[in-house]
């Protein structure tokens, strides 16, 4: 799988997008960028070509639902692989993102072994 | 407080500390905690509701958080500065999170508030509830920390 693909972080927690950041790398993705909240992400996704998302889920201003809404209503992205990173594994908030068209989900803690394989997943679908 | 309550945060936080900073703590014998002074330098608090209701803390000393989180960010951090009080903040998130869904597998439905973390030597911790509150202490080399739960049945 091509690892020089450009991955958006987005978490409102700095110390959280270095932990993600630090996980890719350990796979050998290193071509990331990041933004602290649905908001900014959108700025990023209309201004550079992003090839995966992987974003928090509880964020202020606008959440990760709320993003990958906002993508997949938008002509030009709306294909775009989205990963969405969560403490929140309950059964109605799994349900809310599948139907939203979330790519797949990932419940923290993780390693980055299973954020990988999650990634590659996606990728293959493609 | 219920007992069953105790064992989702007791495997909750080994589960989170050993993946996201690949420490393993050692648990020691949970005993019951009177007034609200933190045992430790900084500490997050989340408040719970639903099935469960109250509140939940981790309480770090400084050392302990100092390790945990270096090995979380791959770097060497030697104060408590902002990424710590994040981190604080994102463990207890966590570890709230991972017991709620072992609490969701027995049928217990609980919901998590935003996390709040307080920091200072001597700094309180205001349960919800007021208190009592059950303490799980952990230990590793760099220092101690605990969990501090006060949870009653939800109505």
């Amino acid at each position: 799988m091509d690892k020089s693909i450009k991955i958006l972080i987005v978490d409102d927690f700095a110390t959280m997008r270095k932990v993600i950041r630090n996980l890719l790398k350990q796979s050998g993705y290193e071509n990331i960028v990041e933004a602290e909240d649905g908001v900014n992400a959108l700025k990023v996704l209309q201004s550079q070509k992003i090839d995966f998302v992987v974003s928090d889920w509880n964020m202020p201003n606008m959440s990760g639902l709320e993003l990958l809404k906002a993508v997949r209503a938008d002509e030009e992205l709306k294909a775009l692989p989205f990963l969405m990173v969560t403490a929140e594994a309950l059964q109605e908030n799994v349900v809310a993102a599948v139907k939203a068209g979330v790519s797949n989900y990932i419940v923290k803690p993780f390693t980055s072994e299973t954020l990988d394989e999650k990634i590659k997943k996606i990728m293959e679908k493609i | 407080m219920n007992v069953k309550f105790i064992n989702p945060f007791l495997e909750g936080t080994t589960s989170v500390l050993n993946t996201m900073a690949f420490v393993s703590p050692r648990a020691g014998k949970p005993y019951l905690k009177k007034d609200s002074m933190a045992v430790g330098d900084i500490s997050g608090i989340i408040g719970l509701t639903g099935a469960a209701r109250g509140s939940l803390a981790l309480s770090f000393s400084k050392g302990c958080i100092l390790k945990i989180v270096s090995s979380m960010l791959g770097e060497e951090i030697t104060e408590i500065n902002g990424d710590i009080k994040d981190a604080v903040g994102e463990l207890t998130n966590m570890v709230s999170g991972v017991a709620r869904k072992k609490l969701e597998a027995d049928g217990l439905n609980v919901t998590a508030a935003i996390p709040t973390v307080v920091a200072g030597s001597n700094h309180s911790i205001v349960h919800v509830l007021g208190g009592p509150s059950i303490i799980i202490p952990f230990e590793l080399d760099e220092g101690p920390f605990v969990v501090d739960i006060c949870l009653t049945d939800g109505t």
